[in-house]
Formats: structure tokens, sequence, C-alpha cells
């Protein structure tokens, strides 16, 4: 019961990046189409599941005063893991993503977790805790990424969908559209909880 | 004249805030009030130019000699990490001003992503050494440029009438598009510079 609270609470209770507001220059800079949003949620669920077993089965080991230094060597190696086998099997990915996979490192998303859970759980409570948060995230960025690319470009995940007439407003895919979806979308999510909770 | 185009597309056109979304966190969690902004600001370009400096030589003198590129991403975070506490101990030790008035920002500067981004993007570009220390203080600038403006206007919105559900985040991250909106407009200011000079 407890166990699966883990996982459940990182789709609505936390889910990132709208109820905590942390790792917000990736699910700015990669959903500009679905496609990349998903590509970057995956590697995200990789490196926080895994460093989230490693830090917690290791977590009495570690001294206090190095224990961040520890954990970002520790999300470092499994990011420069994401950056070798995306390079290797999904190059137009990796190559769309840029220096964005080199930068899940410092996704405050991932060192908090480590830091709030990971060092005070057991490895399985802290492997659900990871599974659920990436997961959050990815739909997260998968959504932002789907609504940017709808009406950015009229197409979602690459697919023709809207009316041949439709005129895409190319305000979306760029900067712009990027932060005010994403201040409507935390709005709309804000008045959400509010309706619920009253 | 390569490094004045160097510097407006870092600074104005490719803004590493609002253009390149690097660093938003620090971004919307520091920008609420104009004394932090400036102090948050400061601590960036401080850190930031170092940093692309010793990130550049630590690339090019012992990671590429040695055959280690794949291991970039743990190298400049260490690095990154060691330097902003080398920054603070030093600061605490030698300089008490600054580190009174900087020092609460040094702690969070390791995991702002402007710092490890603009030194990756270095190193992507390919720049010479003076590039990139251009570069690295242009997008520094930029950075502290977009976060100063961004507290004025939220230090105005926080007294206007905001839609109960947008308070807070929400609009900030909208008055961002909008700032980001407005940047836009300088788009296509390097390549018309770029001509003025070849003609």
């Amino acid at each position: 019961m407890s166990l699966m609270h883990e996982f459940t609470k990182g789709l609505w209770k936390d889910l990132a990046p709208f109820r905590v507001v942390l790792g917000l220059c990736p699910i700015l800079a990669v959903t500009k189409e679905a496609e990349t949003g998903l590509g970057m949620g995956v590697g995200v669920i990789f490196v926080l599941t895994c460093s989230n077993i490693i830090i917690s089965s290791i977590r009495n080991i570690i001294p206090r005063q190095v224990r961040i230094a520890s954990f970002i060597v520790i999300i470092a190696s499994f990011v420069t893991m994401v950056q070798l086998f995306s390079q290797a099997y999904f190059y137009p990915i990796y190559q769309k993503l840029g220096i964005f996979i080199p930068l899940i490192v410092v996704n405050c998303i991932i060192l908090g977790r480590a830091e709030a859970f990971a060092s005070r759980n057991g490895v399985i409570a802290s492997a659900l805790d990871g599974l659920g948060i990436g997961l959050g995230y990815t739909i997260s960025l998968v959504v932002l990424g789907s609504i940017r690319e709808i009406l950015g470009a009229g197409t979602i995940f690459g697919v023709d969908i809207m009316w041949a007439s439709f005129r895409p407003f190319t305000f979306m895919a760029e900067a712009p559209g990027a932060f005010i979806s994403l201040g409507l979308l935390l709005g709309i999510m804000n008045a959400i909880s509010k309706t619920s909770q009253s | 004249m390569d490094y004045v185009i160097l510097v407006i597309s870092a600074l104005l056109i490719n803004n590493i805030l609002l253009a390149q979304f690097l660093g938003n966190c620090p971004f919307l969690g520091t920008s609420k009030r104009m004394d932090t902004a400036i102090g948050m600001g400061l601590a960036v370009i401080f850190v930031l130019t170092i940093a692309c400096i010793v990130t550049f030589w630590v690339q090019y003198k012992i990671l590429i000699p040695l055959g280690l590129a794949y291991l970039q991403t743990v190298a400049f975070i260490l690095v990154i990490a060691a330097l902003v506490q080398f920054v603070e101990m030093f600061l605490r030790k030698f300089a008490k001003p600054l580190y009174t008035s900087l020092g609460i920002f040094l702690p969070l500067i390791t995991t702002n992503c402007a710092v490890m981004g603009a030194a990756l993007l270095i190193i992507r570009k390919e720049y010479t050494f003076m590039e990139g220390v251009v570069f690295a203080v242009a997008s520094a600038a930029g950075f502290t440029l977009a976060l100063i403006l961004m507290a004025g206007i939220r230090e105005r919105l926080s007294v206007s009438d905001v839609p109960p559900a947008l308070k807070g985040t929400a609009i900030g991250l909208i008055t961002a598009g909008l700032m980001a909106l407005a940047f836009f407009g300088f788009q296509g200011v390097d390549g018309a510079l770029t001509a003025l000079v070849k003609s």
C-alpha cells in the first residue's frame, strides 16, 4: 500500500514540474515536438531510477559531508551512459536534444530526489519513487510537447492531424510560446487542484 | 569586430535565458526582488566566467590528450562543483563584503544549468580560448540583464491584480514569455551587422 503510494505520488501529488517547480530548463527547451519530449523523459526516468537505487543502497556508507558530491558523481555516471547509448542507437534524437542530455546532471529534480528521498529510504521505495516522479515528468514533457507541436506545426509525433487550411502558429514553436504555454498549463493545474480541494 | 557580433549575439539574440532556456530555476526563484536579482546576477557572471575558463582548459589539456572525452559530463560537473566551493572559501577569507552579498547565492550556482550549459556550448561550437571567454562573459551578462529586467517587472506584478490560479510561478513564466517575445525582435541583428562589416 505505502510502496504503491511512493509510485503514484509522482503522478499527481508531487507532479514535476507543476507541483514542485523544478527542472524547468529541459521542459522548456525540448518540448518543441512531442518526440523529443518523450526522448528526454525516458532519459530522465532511467537516470532518476538508477541513481535512486544506487544512492539508497549505499546511503549508510556515504559520509554526510561529501554526500552531495557523491550524488553528483553517481548521477553524472548514469547521464554519461544515457549520452553514449542515445548517441549509438537514437542518433536523430541525440542531435535534437543537444546539450540537454549532459545537462540532465544539473536537473534539480534528480538531485532533489536523491537528497530528499533516496538518502533516507530503502532501495525498493526509492526505485518506485524514481519511476513515479520520472514518469510524471515524462507525461508533463509529452503533454506540453504535444500542445506546442499541434499548435506550432499542426502535427503530433510527426503525424499531420489538423485540417488542411490550418495555419500553424510559428510562435508556439519558438521560445516565447514555450514560456507562455507552460505558464498557462501551470495556471490550469493550480485551478484544478484548488477546485478539487474545495 | 567578430567579437562585437559575438557579444551582441550572446547578450541579446541568443540570450542564454530567454532563447536557450538555460538557468530558468534560479531565474524564477530569485527574480522576485531587485536586490536578490542583482546579487544572483553578479554571482553568475563571476562563477560562469571562471568556470568556462577552467572547463576549457580541462577539455583541451586533460580530457582530449588523454582520450577521455567521454568523461566530459562527469569532469565538468565536478570541476564546477569544486570551483563553486573554492570560490566560496576564497571570498569568505579574502573578500568579506563580497561574500556577504554573494555568499548565499553561491551554493545555488552548482545546479544552475546556465554555467554547465555555457561551458558545454563553448566546446560544442569549437570556440577558440578568447572567443570562449568573450562568449562566457556576454552570456552571463545576458543572464543578469534578463534577471534584473524580470525583477523590475515582478516587483510591480506583486502589487497588481493577478488571477489567483496564475499567482507566483505561472505569471512569472508568462511574463518571461512576453520578454522572450520582445528579445525575439533582435533576431537578424547579427546578420545585418555582418553584412554591414563586409560592405
